[in-house]
């Protein structure tokens, strides 16, 4: 029985300990927002958070995260309205949307790491994820756009004491 | 003439011979009734709880194989170059643990390698630094292992073949290289490095593992103390300073590593080196901690060497944001390969790496003279866990064929570090896939 954190939600479940965690995670607990891409973590359709760190689901053992806290694209935000999913709407980054889920939970996570990224830190992070709808332009613009609007709500946080 | 000179030779060696009987002989020591429940105070009892916890001994006397076995009951397989060794069940059950020892036994054990029937033990049992501890801790750790829940089972025969009485041959390993006595402070140092000292060279006995050993298997002290060793087919680096990282292990660096599995300028503690953290020394006085990773800041000589850091941090830090920036990409397979199978994750811009993203550049293990920590946690990943608690890396066991793994350890030598390439790693790849026992994620996902 392994057991961890899904979105906030204490989960626990009876699998072979080496299934993939994008197993459990789509097959067991239903949530299908992540994706498979490619199967060996080249291409990041798969990313959730696994402590906050963009991880590639389809290579990470379950047993690899027991009582770790994973999040993936349907918790970023309860209302799917964290500034890159906004960035994601307002730009209309994807065009057939199946690596979508991915590139935005590490975009998510870049942003903790670099508030505001430049394009090297971006295509740093964010070369692992692929597009073959070659939207990349409309990614980079999104990043950036979030980067924005997080800044200003926290410093208008800041200022609101 | 030739007589008398075979009088004394054969005299010599009749007497010699009864001499040896005499260091090799030892009486068993009685039986005791298991100590009873409520016998020892609980202060007593936790102060041993952490006497036990700064010597590993669950670590060493759990079954880890075969689905796991009860703690402390013994069974735990080791590798040797001499055959497998499973170790004791010392819960204190009268007929498969230790529960008819007395406390004279266990000291004995601890202090000279002897069981309680007399017999020697196997320096598996890593006497010649318990040999180190006081008799008070020794006193605690017995109330709390007597305080443990007793378990009835029997270990896996040893797997080597001792054509003469292990007795005798024991015997004549100690008489070698052990060298018994408990910890005798160093004036020269403060009370703290001695504590830290007392702690490391006994108990905590680092030297097992991080000072390589002889051809019997005994360390090469005092000339090659801490020069790094292996275990468990992993490299145990360096702990003095010949470590090769670029920036030293300062008490800062080896304490958050000891207390916390995770070094913010080293990185993760991968392998057998995160139980050490997470499972025991997170659970000690942290003064203790403190005092161990004052002891090793100055055998590796940190105050020395520490000027150099903050270039060498810039170095690694440039040198790890250009290589993943503009035209490499395009002119660089090996690049590509790296950047889309670990960048997102590993790659750092900042001018300080951030925590829970190992800068791979000041990482061990891109600098010690062999691939093989680099390939066994691309192979194994790290569970949440181990090293940095809470995030996990995955397991590229199935993601990255030998050649692609040899491609990026050869990559990430030639632009994270300043040593000569490393050999041979197509082959050292597969060597180390063997060393993986079960791929943590089945092939037929």
């Amino acid at each position: 029985m392994i057991k961890f954190k899904l979105n906030g939600r204490d989960v626990s479940l009876d699998v072979p300990e080496d299934t993939p965690l994008l197993w459990a995670i789509r097959d067991d607990l239903g949530l299908t927002g992540t994706k498979f891409g490619c199967g060996v973590g080249q291409c990041g359709a798969c990313t959730v958070h696994v402590g906050g760190r963009a991880t590639r689901s389809c290579i990470t053992p379950v047993s690899a995260i027991e009582d770790a806290e994973v999040t993936t694209i349907e918790g970023l935000d309860p209302a799917g309205d964290h500034p890159v999913q906004e960035a994601w709407r307002d730009i209309q980054v994807p065009q057939c949307g199946y690596c979508q889920s991915g590139q935005i939970m590490q975009a998510a996570s870049l942003l903790k790491d670099y508030p505001s990224p430049t394009d090297e830190e971006i295509d740093g992070v964010m070369g692992g994820s692929l597009c073959r709808c070659m939207t990349y332009i409309r990614i980079r613009k999104a990043i950036k756009q979030a980067a924005a609007a997080m800044q200003s709500k926290n410093s208008g946080e800041t200022s609101n004491g | 003439m030739i007589k008398r000179i075979l009088a004394i030779i054969v005299g010599a060696g009749i007497a010699g011979g009864a001499g040896f009987l005499w260091y090799a002989w030892y009486p068993a020591l009685p039986k005791v009734a298991p100590p009873q429940p409520g016998q020892f105070s609980a202060a007593k009892i936790e102060r041993g709880r952490i006497v036990a916890a700064e010597s590993y001994c669950v670590e060493c006397h759990t079954r880890q194989d075969i689905g796991g076995g009860p703690r402390l009951a013994g069974d735990y397989k080791m590798v040797s170059p001499f055959g497998a060794i499973y170790s004791s069940n010392i819960t204190p059950d009268p007929e498969t643990g230790i529960g008819n020892w007395s406390e004279e036994a266990l000291r004995r054990a601890l202090r000279y390698g002897i069981s309680r029937d007399g017999s020697h033990l196997l320096p598996a049992f890593v006497y010649d630094h318990f040999t180190k501890m006081t008799d008070a801790d020794i006193s605690d750790l017995y109330a709390w292992i007597m305080s443990q829940p007793a378990v009835h089972m029997t270990r896996r025969p040893n797997g080597f073949p001792l054509s003469i009485s292990p007795r005798f041959t024991l015997a004549g390993w100690k008489l070698l290289y052990f060298r018994p006595g408990v910890y005798q402070p160093d004036p020269k140092h403060d009370a703290m490095w001695n504590r830290g000292a007392y702690l490391a060279e006994g108990a905590a006995h680092c030297g097992a593992c991080h000072t390589p050993r002889g051809l019997l298997g005994a360390e090469k002290v005092p000339d090659e103390m801490y020069d790094g060793g292996a275990v468990d087919g992993w490299i145990a680096p360096p702990l003095n300073d010949k470590n090769p990282t670029p920036v030293v292990w300062t008490e800062d660096e080896l304490y958050d590593y000891l207390r916390n599995g995770v070094a913010p300028l080293h990185g993760p503690a991968g392998g057998p080196m995160s139980p050490v953290a997470h499972d025991f020394l997170a659970t000690v006085p942290e003064e203790d901690v403190h005092a161990i990773a004052h002891y090793f800041a100055d055998v590796d000589h940190a105050a020395q060497r520490v000027g150099g850091d903050k270039a060498a941090l810039r170095t690694a830090m440039e040198q790890s944001k250009r290589d993943l920036a503009g035209s490499v990409l395009s002119t660089d397979p090996d690049a590509r390969l790296y950047q889309g199978a670990c960048a997102a994750c590993h790659y750092n811009a900042a001018p300080m790496p951030v925590l829970g993203r190992p800068e791979l550049a000041l990482n061990n293990a891109l600098w010690l003279d062999e691939p093989t920590n680099l390939y066994l946690v691309m192979l194994r990943g790290l569970t949440a866990e181990e090293g940095q608690s809470g995030v996990a890396m995955p397991s590229f066991y199935n993601a990255l064929s030998d050649h692609d793994m040899a491609r990026i350890a050869a990559y990430l030598r030639r632009t994270r570090t300043t040593l000569p390439p490393w050999t041979d790693l197509d082959k050292k790849a597969a060597e180390a896939r063997k060393l993986v026992e079960e791929p943590p994620v089945n092939s037929s996902h």
